[in-house]
């Protein structure tokens, strides 16, 4: 059976979190539910429960990968660009340790921005969605819940019993 | 401290996206003067590039004039916005939020503008293209890759493109604001900056991470390019330049100025925009008792400087010092310097009174930052101008009149830049402002009730 969607819409918090609790009490789980709001309220407000990102590794990586590359840049233009300056070796590694300060560090950030857009899930293709409302932003809280079409009713109903403001189904 | 305003969100996204949506005359108002400014370093510039280097103060043996110091000033002042922001994020600091946004998008501008003036200082900007280019040996030309002058542009742009990416990221849930408030060509616009932000939980989580880990990851580069900044000096041959201290020197004089910026942009951006209910006297007064400390550090530093020039007895090393404190003008610049950097704002500042008058701040915080600049002409041009055998030439640096023009052009670029971004975006997150509402609370201690922050602990983490 295809899945559904229903979009109940609060005025604050605490009704909010009501409607989530009725959502849990009839059957549905913290999967079922989105919940979306216009700035952040502590982990669990709403009893959701937010998987495990990945952010560190992008970081850790970008890192490993900015040194990697500044290493095989400086010690190319300096084999490519010989000129022997005061004596000193051609391979000058405190010369070169600042150039690959900075690349690890650059790549290191190029990857946490990489990795919270890809994490976050974004860019997401056709904007917010059709059931997300542009209210959210002005302090609204929304339940999103996603099943399958038989227990539409019951989300509803749900939604609606907490004290939602508006309960917005899927356009067809 | 002053009993924190209730807002709605929606009062929130009101007062501070009025600049987004509408144009109030003020803002024009604000924005004509810097724009005049900047059409007349434009004229100036071209000046420069149809007549050439003649048209400036530059002379042998004094090739660094103002277009290096003003360089160095506005990466120096570039520096202390994200320094403040990633500070403020790293301690959780409750008065950051109405800071730390304007803070960081003054670095990326100081930053722009620092970078236009080697390209300009060159004379000729085009000839640029064949430094960038692989060289070719047999033109005869010889580059020394392990130069330090190579090491500015790697950490110049690092630092460019982090602070970049760290605006752009945490601009994302208030391009969806102005995304959800807008219609038309501009919902479009901001639709796609936005890229579908819905404010879900692990969205937030992930905005909360973002800024403390990319505070911590550019942190260290802040530090590395004032350095890096300190060693194109510290690394050449010149007398008074090679100094052991010049590194950190450098980044509390940054700091310095830096700091001292965003109390000047604090005021401005308070006056021009209206944000009392969210730039306080608070916030002046916290960042008031943050430079005494600063300002004395560099103080330090600053007699650090002399002691370790005299310390060595070399006579070169003494003749800088001697030409900076004692042969005109370089003298009167000391004494206007020491003044203006610390002499006269430190003991108004140890006034809790002066430190919560907003006039009085912004005037002393515009005090630091001619000290500041003064400080960079002071460390570079008698230096420059040595006196010393096999020199055949003395000529002493003046600087002409297209060199100030472009100068005074930079401070106007800066604030024209920072006023056309607060026409695209809100200077304070609406959203940290939110957030900050959501954990306002107040605590009955007796007879007396005080505001106070509710803060998580560890486990669960907000998002």
């Amino acid at each position: 059976m295809a899945n559904q969607s229903v979009l109940g819409l609060y005025e604050n918090a605490d009704s909010a979190a009501e409607g989530a609790r009725n959502l849990r009490e009839v059957g549905f789980t913290s999967d079922d539910y989105e919940v979306m709001t216009g700035n952040p309220y502590p982990e669990g407000a709403f009893g959701e429960h937010v998987k495990k990102n990945k952010l560190f590794r992008f970081s850790l990586f970008g890192a490993f990968i900015g040194f990697i590359t500044a290493f095989l840049f400086v010690f190319a233009t300096q084999t490519a660009f010989p000129l022997v300056t005061g004596g000193k070796p051609i391979l000058a590694i405190p010369a070169s340790m600042i150039i690959m300060y900075e690349f690890t560090l650059l790549v290191a950030m190029i990857f946490t921005v990489i990795g919270v857009i890809f994490e976050s899930r974004l860019p997401r293709p056709g904007g917010a969605g059709p059931l997300y409302d542009a209210r959210i932003t002005l302090g609204y809280i929304g339940l999103l819940v996603t099943v399958d079409e038989s227990r539409i009713g019951n989300a509803q109903q749900a939604l609606q019993s907490g004290g939602a403001e508006e309960v917005i189904n899927e356009p067809a | 401290m002053r009993d924190r305003p209730v807002l709605t969100a929606s009062q929130i996204n009101d007062e501070l996206l009025w600049p987004v949506f509408e144009l109030r005359r003020r803002h024009v108002l604000a924005f004509l003067p810097p724009f005049i400014l900047v059409m007349a370093g434009a004229v100036a510039v071209t000046i420069l590039i149809w007549q050439g280097l003649w048209v400036t103060g530059l002379n042998r043996p004094a090739f660094w004039g103002f277009f290096i110091v003003n360089f160095v000033f506005w990466i120096g002042v570039s520096h202390a916005g994200t320094m403040i922001s990633s500070i403020l994020r790293l301690t959780q600091a409750e008065w950051k939020r109405p800071i730390t946004r304007a803070a960081e998008v003054m670095t990326v501008f100081a930053l722009v503008t620092s970078l236009i003036h080697p390209v300009i200082h060159a004379g000729r900007p085009w000839r640029i293209v064949y430094w960038l280019l692989p060289y070719d040996f047999t033109r005869g030309v010889w580059p020394d890759v392990r130069s330090p002058l190579v090491w500015d542009p790697v950490a110049i742009t690092t630092y460019l493109t982090g602070s970049i990416l760290f605006v752009f990221t945490a601009l994302i849930p208030d391009f969806a604001i102005i995304r959800d408030q807008s219609t038309g060509m501009r919902r479009t616009i901001y639709g796609a900056l936005a890229m579908g932000w819905r404010g879900t939980p692990r969205q937030w989580q992930l905005q909360g991470i973002f800024g403390i880990l990319m505070s911590a990851l550019i942190l260290p580069v802040f530090v590395s390019v004032h350095s890096i900044v300190s060693w194109d000096f510290a690394a050449s041959v010149v007398p008074a330049w090679h100094v052991t201290v010049y590194a950190p020197y450098f980044v509390i004089g940054a700091v310095h100025s830096g700091v001292s910026m965003v109390l000047t942009l604090m005021a401005f951006m308070r006056w021009i925009f209206k944000l009392e209910n969210f730039i306080w006297e608070d916030h002046f007064d916290a960042v008031g008792r943050l430079l005494i400390f600063i300002a004395t550090a560099w103080l330090f530093f600053f007699f650090l400087d002399f002691a370790f020039s005299f310390y060595t007895r070399e006579e070169q090393e003494i003749a800088v010092m001697e030409r900076r404190l004692l042969e005109w003008p370089f003298n009167a610049i000391t004494i206007i310097m020491v003044m203006t950097s610390y002499v006269i704002p430190i003991p108004l500042w140890l006034n809790r009174k002066v430190r919560r008058n907003i006039a009085l701040m912004f005037w002393t915080s515009i005090l630091v930052n001619i000290g500041m600049w003064l400080e960079r002409f002071f460390l570079i041009i008698p230096a420059i101008e040595r006196k010393q055998e096999l020199t055949f030439l003395w000529a002493n640096y003046v600087p002409s009149l297209t060199e100030s023009v472009i100068v005074l052009a930079s401070f106007g670029m800066v604030a024209m830049l920072l006023i056309i971004f607060a026409k695209l975006v809100p200077l304070v997150p609406a959203w940290e402002q939110k957030e900050g509402q959501v954990f306002r609370s107040e605590v009955q201690i007796g007879e007396v009730t005080v505001p106070a922050i509710v803060r998580e602990s560890e486990e669960p983490r907000a998002w």
